[in-house]
Formats: C-alpha cells, sequence, structure tokens
C-alpha cells in the first residue's frame, strides 16, 4: 500500500493549481452561485468551459486525438480534487463530456468521431440525453418512441421526458423504436438527433428547487439522417447501456461530500441546540462524526477502485456502490442540516433572515435529484444484487 | 497510489484461508465453545509452526519481521473462520505491548516465547467503569523500595485464564491529565495473589475473565518503559488491536453476508428463491455495502497503523466506529435473512452475530469511538 503520488502527478497537480489560480471562472463567486439566476449560471459555466477548453483542460480523460490529453487515471484523480479544491464550477456540456464523447469513441463510425467530438469539448455544439419516457422510467427498454425508415433518414415521433439541459442542446442522444415487433430489448437504435430539426419542441419542466433545467421533449415527423445512426440497427441497446456505465461510474460524486461537511461544519458554529453550542452537543458530535467516517469511506472505497484499475484488474464490489451509497449519505447530511437550523431551515434560497443563504433548503429540495437520476437507488439495488452478488433475477 | 495487498499477501491470505478452511471449521469452533478454555493448544502449536504469532516480531527475536499489514491479511481469514483462543490477546496486546515499550532483555525474555507459540499473553486494561480510555485505569501501583505492589481488579481481560504473562495497566501517580502516571508491568500469570476468574459471555470462543490482584509484588526490572509514562506505549498497542479486531470484523461480517446470499439463492418460496425477491436483494446489497465501507476504513486504519503516521489517532476509531455497527447489524440481518432456521441453535449464523457482539464491546462501541473522531474534527 502506498498513498504517494509520484514526481510526474505532483508536477500535473502543480501545473493545474498554478492554472487555476492564474485563470478563475468569470462573474464566479461559490458561495452565492446557487442564489443567482439560472440564465446566469448557464453563462458562467458556458464561459468557464471555453476558458479551460482553451487551455486544454476540458475533457483530459480523452485520447489526444479527440482534444483530450489522454489523462492517465491518476491525472483524472488529481484533476477531480483540484476542481474541488477550489470549488470550481461546473461545465456547461457535462452530458457530452462524460457520456456522449466517451460513446462515440467506443461505437461511432469514423465520420460521426469527426463531425461530433470535437465541438463537445469547445462546448460549440452542447447535447441532451433522450432516454425516459412518460411510461418509461426504471424500464428504459420499454420505450415507445418510434424511428420509421424513410429512405436516407429515419422519421421520429415520440416524447422524452426528464430531459437535462435540452432547453440548451443542440443534439441529442435519443433511443427509439426501429423494431416494433422484437422483443423490447432487441428493436431499439441509438440515433444522434439535431435539436433545431423542424418536428422538434422543448418544454422546460419547473422541478422541485423552482429551476427549469430539464424538460419535456416531443418530436413530431423529424427527420434524422441513417448516417446518424451509432452502432447497428436495432442494436440500440447495447450503445444506449454503455453510456449508461459511463453516467454511473461518474464516482465524482464523493468529491461533493466533502466539501458540503464543510460547510455544515461551518454553519454548526452559528448555531444553538437547547441553548447550548451545537459544536457541543452529544447527538451532534455523534452525527457529524458518522458523517464524516461515511464519508470518508466513500472516498477510500473510490482509492481502491483506482487501484483495481491501475492494476488492470476489473473492478470489484466497491466500485458498484459510490452512487448508491452517496446518493443517499448525501441526503442525510442535508436533513441533518435542516433538522438543526430550526426555523431557519424556512429561509428559501436568498432570503436576508436565513443563514447560509438559504443554501440548505436550497439543497433538501435539489436533493432527491442524485437518488432518482441515472438510475434509481432501487434500480441500483437490482444491478448489484444481480450483478455482483449474482442474486435471481425477479 | 497503490491501495491494495501485495501478491506476496494475497498469497499468504489464500494460505491462511486453507488453513483455517481445514483446520477451523464451525464444528470446531463449536467444540471449543463448549470446551474449559476455549484455548486448542494443537491450534495454537500449528499456527505458531506458520510463523504467525511471529508476524509482527523481527528476526532477532525468534519472529519473522513481517509488517502489520502481513498481519492484517491473516487477521481477516481468522475473522471469517470465528478462529477462538487467544491469538489477538497474546500477538496484539501482551506481546504486541512488549513490542512497543520493552526494553531489549525485555524483548529478549518474551518475544522469542511467544513467537514459538509457548507463551499466552495478554493485557489487563480495563476496570469496572468498563472504559478503555486512560481514565478508566484507576488500579494502583504502589512503589515499594525499587519494586511495585499492585492491588486492585481488573475487568474484561481477554483470555487471561490461558496467559502466562500479561501487561497490567495501573496507576503510579496522580495527576491532572490522566494520560499522566500510568505505568505498565509485565506480570506473571501465576505470581502470588493474582486471581483470575473466567466470565460467562455471550461469545464463548474467546474468553474474558475478571482478575484480582492481591498484594501482588512486581520487580522495578518489569516495569515496560518509564514509570508514569505507560499511556503512550498503550496508545500505540490499542491502535495496533484495535486495527487488527476490525480486520476480523470485516472477515466476519463478509463470512455473514455470503452465508445470507447464498441462502438467499437456494431457499424457495413462493415457487422463487427468496434472493429474486427486492425485500431479500436489497437487504443483502444494503448490507454489502457496509462490508465494503468498514473494509475500505479499515485497510486503511491498518495502513496508518503499519506506517506508525499521526492520521492513525483519527483512522482507526473511524473504522472501530464504523466497524461496531456493520459487523453487528450485518450478522443480524444475516439471521433474518434466515429465517427461522437461522433464529436456532443448530444453525452457525449466531456464532457469527455472538462474535459481533463481543467485538463491538470491545476496546469501546461505536458511540465512544465517534465522539473521539468527533475531537479530531475541530467542530
Amino acid at each position: 500500500m502506498d498513498f504517494d503520488y509520484s514526481p510526474q502527478e505532483e508536477t500535473f497537480r502543480q501545473e493545474l493549481r498554478s492554472w487555476l489560480e492564474a485563470n478563475p471562472a468569470d462573474n464566479y463567486d461559490p458561495d452565492t452561485f446557487e442564489i443567482i439566476d439560472q440564465e446566469e449560471r448557464f453563462q458562467i459555466k458556458f464561459e468557464w468551459q471555453k476558458k479551460l477548453h482553451g487551455a486544454g483542460w476540458v475533457g483530459i480523460h480523452w485520447p489526444q486525438e479527440y482534444g483530450g490529453r489522454g489523462a492517465t487515471i491518476m491525472e483524472q484523480t488529481i484533476y477531480q480534487q483540484e476542481m474541488a479544491r477550489v470549488h470550481a464550477p461546473g461545465l456547461a456540456n457535462p452530458l457530452g463530456i462524460s457520456l456522449v464523447g466517451p460513446t462515440l469513441m467506443h461505437w461511432g463510425t469514423e465520420e460521426q468521431k469527426e463531425r461530433f467530438v470535437p465541438k463537445i469539448l469547445s462546448a460549440d455544439e452542447l447535447w441532451c440525453q433522450g432516454y425516459s419516457e412518460p411510461g418509461s422510467g426504471s424500464d428504459l427498454a420499454s420505450l415507445q418512441t418510434r424511428a420509421v425508415d424513410a429512405g436516407d433518414d429515419f422519421v421520429v415521433n415520440g416524447q422524452k421526458v426528464w430531459t437535462s439541459f435540452a432547453h440548451k442542446a443542440d443534439y441529442c442522444i435519443l433511443v427509439a423504436r426501429t423494431d416494433p415487433d422484437a422483443p423490447k430489448h432487441k428493436g431499439l437504435s441509438y440515433l444522434l438527433v439535431d435539436m433545431h430539426s423542424p418536428g422538434v419542441t422543448v418544454r422546460p419542466l419547473v422541478q422541485i428547487s423552482g429551476d427549469a433545467e430539464f424538460n419535456e421533449v416531443f418530436f413530431e415527423d423529424v427527420r434524422v439522417p441513417k448516417a446518424n445512426l451509432v452502432g447497428e440497427r436495432n442494436n440500440g441497446w447495447q450503445v444506449a447501456i454503455t453510456t449508461l456505465m459511463f453516467e454511473r461510474a461518474n464516482f465524482g460524486m464523493v468529491y461533493n461530500l466533502e466539501p458540503m461537511l464543510d460547510r455544515l461544519k461551518a454553519c454548526i458554529k452559528d448555531l444553538e441546540v437547547n441553548g447550548q453550542p451545537a459544536a457541543d452537543d452529544p447527538d451532534v458530535r455523534q452525527q457529524m462524526a458518522a458523517f464524516h467516517v461515511e464519508t470518508q469511506a466513500l472516498k477510500f472505497n473510490g482509492y481502491r477502485q483506482l487501484t483495481q484499475q491501475l492494476r488492470g484488474n476489473p473492478p470489484g464490489p466497491e466500485g458498484s456502490i459510490s452512487k448508491l451509497a452517496g446518493s443517499e449519505l448525501y441526503i442525510r447530511m442535508v436533513h441533518f442540516a435542516m433538522e438543526l437550523l430550526g426555523p431557519y431551515s424556512q429561509c428559501a434560497l436568498g432570503e436576508d433572515q436565513g443563514i447560509d443563504n438559504g443554501f440548505w433548503a436550497r439543497r433538501a429540495l435539489g436533493s432527491r435529484l442524485y437518488t432518482i437520476a441515472g438510475g434509481t437507488s432501487e434500480i441500483m439495488r437490482n444491478i448489484v444484487g444481480e450483478r455482483v452478488l449474482r442474486l435471481p433475477k425477479g | 497510489m497503490d491501495f491494495g495487498f501485495s501478491e506476496d499477501q494475497e498469497l499468504l491470505r489464500d494460505s491462511a484461508r486453507k488453513f483455517l478452511d481445514a483446520e477451523c471449521p464451525t464444528t470446531f469452533v463449536r467444540k471449543m465453545m463448549e470446551d474449559d478454555s476455549a484455548h486448542a493448544t494443537e491450534l495454537w502449536k500449528k499456527a505458531a509452526e506458520l510463523g504467525w504469532m511471529g508476524i509482527l516480531i523481527p528476526e532477532e527475536h525468534g519472529g519473522i519481521g513481517g509488517s502489520f499489514l502481513d498481519l492484517v491479511v491473516v487477521m481477516e481469514e481468522m475473522g471469517r473462520s470465528l478462529m477462538p483462543g487467544p491469538f489477538l490477546a497474546t500477538v496484539l496486546l501482551g506481546s504486541a505491548a512488549v513490542l512497543v515499550g520493552g526494553s531489549d532483555e525485555q524483548k529478549d525474555a518474551v518475544l522469542p516465547k511467544v513467537a514459538a507459540g509457548e507463551w499466552v499473553m495478554t493485557l489487563a486494561q480495563a476496570e469496572k467503569s468498563g472504559r478503555y480510555d486512560a481514565g478508566g485505569i484507576g488500579m494502583p501501583a504502589t512503589a515499594r523500595g525499587s519494586d511495585f505492589v499492585l492491588s486492585g481488579e481488573k475487568l474484561f481481560v481477554p483470555d487471561a485464564h490461558v496467559a502466562d504473562q500479561m501487561v497490567v495497566a495501573a496507576r503510579t501517580g496522580s495527576h491532572a491529565a490522566p494520560e499522566d502516571g500510568i505505568t505498565l508491568f509485565l506480570v506473571d500469570a501465576k505470581s502470588p495473589g493474582v486471581e483470575i476468574t473466567q466470565l460467562k459471555t455471550v461469545d464463548m470462543t474467546r474468553r474474558q475473565c475478571h482478575v484480582a490482584f492481591q498484594d501482588v509484588a512486581v520487580a522495578g526490572s518489569q516495569v515496560l518503559g518509564e514509570v508514569g509514562q505507560g499511556w503512550p506505549i498503550l496508545k500505540r498497542v490499542l491502535e495496533q488491536a484495535i486495527a487488527g479486531l476490525c480486520t476480523e470484523m470485516v472477515g466476519t461480517g463478509q463470512q455473514a453476508l455470503d452465508m445470507a446470499v447464498e441462502y438467499a439463492k437456494e431457499r424457495v418460496q413462493f415457487g422463487k428463491p427468496i434472493g429474486s425477491f427486492q425485500a431479500v436483494k436489497h437487504k443483502c446489497v444494503d448490507m454489502m455495502v457496509q462490508v465494503e465501507n468498514a473494509r475500505s476504513l479499515t485497510y486503511y486504519a491498518a495502513w496508518t497503523v503499519d506506517e506508525n503516521v499521526d492520521e492513525a489517532s483519527q483512522a482507526v476509531p473511524m473504522a472501530k466506529a464504523y466497524c461496531s455497527d456493520m459487523c453487528k447489524t450485518v450478522t443480524s440481518e444475516a439471521i433474518q435473512v434466515h429465517g427461522g432456521i437461522g433464529f436456532t441453535w443448530e444453525h452457525d449464523m449466531h456464532l457469527f452475530y455472538r462474535r459481533g457482539l463481543a467485538s463491538e464491546a470491545a476496546f469501546g462501541s461505536a458511540p465512544t469511538h465517534r465522539e473521539v473522531v468527533a475531537q479530531t474534527l475541530d467542530l
């Protein structure tokens, strides 16, 4: 065992750290970021991605031929640590970078790679993910959106829902049914759809938090060139699963938990429980220690996962639980904060009487995102139970 | 960055598992539960021949000079097999105290005998208060010339009834800080005035004792380290012992999980294996999450102990806080998965649950260790 970083890794960290210090995100204040208008937030993320891209700091895990740095797994880890250290904002094209690019590199034709991949990192084309439908959530393969063969094109009709960033997106990875007679997993195809095509209607859905970052998307006789089919026709489920694996493997979640716990610690210094400082309350101390222990456990799970990757081994059970355990821990932390805040928990985002600018209320309202998006906790438990523990399917 | 065991350590794990599967099946564990002492001398001898008692002991003292991580690998397998007897008491308490705090003469006198499997040892620390911090040590040792006299009682002393030598933590001075004035003595368990009584406990695979000291004379040469300076030695010993116990708990929890999962695949109700029902499947996944979290925290704690770095004083209580909850919960849930058969004496699952409960209590249960963690958080 060895928790040291090599000299090359330290050099990489230093290079990134110096760059970040000299080039902070413009108009960005991490303390108020969640209070400002969502359009302003988007602009900050958009400019930030452009700035990072200019210096080659977007999609560093991508191969160099696609504009990445071919970063090692350790460099990717250091990248996440350093971004968390400066509380950097997110990027404007997260789905493109973490899902679409890697999926296209795996399944796409040379033409598709050439046409679509470069504009992902530069944020010149933003992407959304057309998976869920009103009748198909966890049972994704039951989806009903149709793509019918019409010569050089497919013609798409149907509806997608919970489509994050569709209102900003230029393109969509769409899973549609091309063979209605085949068993449900066998009749799907994976298409790249221009969101500016005639017949595409995006209707924002207002979320619990009051933001409208996800949408309903309607497709009415939308023509999609056959050149935009990824993988083989009717083999779209395999491509869709590849994308889902990239989505769930995103263990960046853990890097959000530590800063959150720090913020909770800071908040506790100003609070009282039963007339005593909260920091002296035995229940508060127990709970804070428990959160710290669990956060560290997830971090160390990540290190074990990393070690398996570095050694070229298949991932162990520790790799499959970070989304499940991290998202549920997140909710418990936020709910604990709300309980401690007492009546102040009721101060919404931006209320001057509030503690911490209403940050915790905002987090509470948004907290269920992580246990639902990308596979609910229940689906994750099925997957882990069946793939890792080899328990029989229901 | 490499958070895993070496190839040699994985080989050691395999050989330990094979040895324990052959020598320590649950039928044997049950026999030892019924035994007068739970100390199987045959098994002890074979383990000594494999070098297990001497893993931490340097070669010049008759050991094999291995690392703490080597020991951890073996202890995880011991936890999986519920190995009975005084291994932890000997290797991670009594012998470890000599290794950490003893003089060269003391090491020469003690360590070769431990490595050879000739001596069983333990540590007498806790008292009626049931505390494992410095403040829990109140039994006095009174100076008489250059020698000392021990008088008082120790409680929950692991495996004292089979010990040849015990390290006794006693108070030689009273100071504002409870950490000051603690002295460690190396005491022959057969000394006049030492009376050892086995306790009737939940986990009879590892015994605990009441030890009464009635004017027990101990030579000044038997002090480990300096008079009044025993706590730093004890702290280091406890960190090792707790990290070792946590690895055992990971092994115990993993085995209970494996048994529950196997049963859920085989047991058919409503025409289907019960593991196909989400109520059971999801429970098994939640158990797995706890075992994996415990494993990560424990391996990290073991690394800090192996490297003897300051982080150990946070990493070890973190591991103990989590493992205490994990091992109790996972073994209990494994009984639940088994239903009625799991509630019987005949089924082995209660052996794991008993060990979980015993391990939770040893060296302080979860809330005690969470408070220690809280103190490191600058709240």
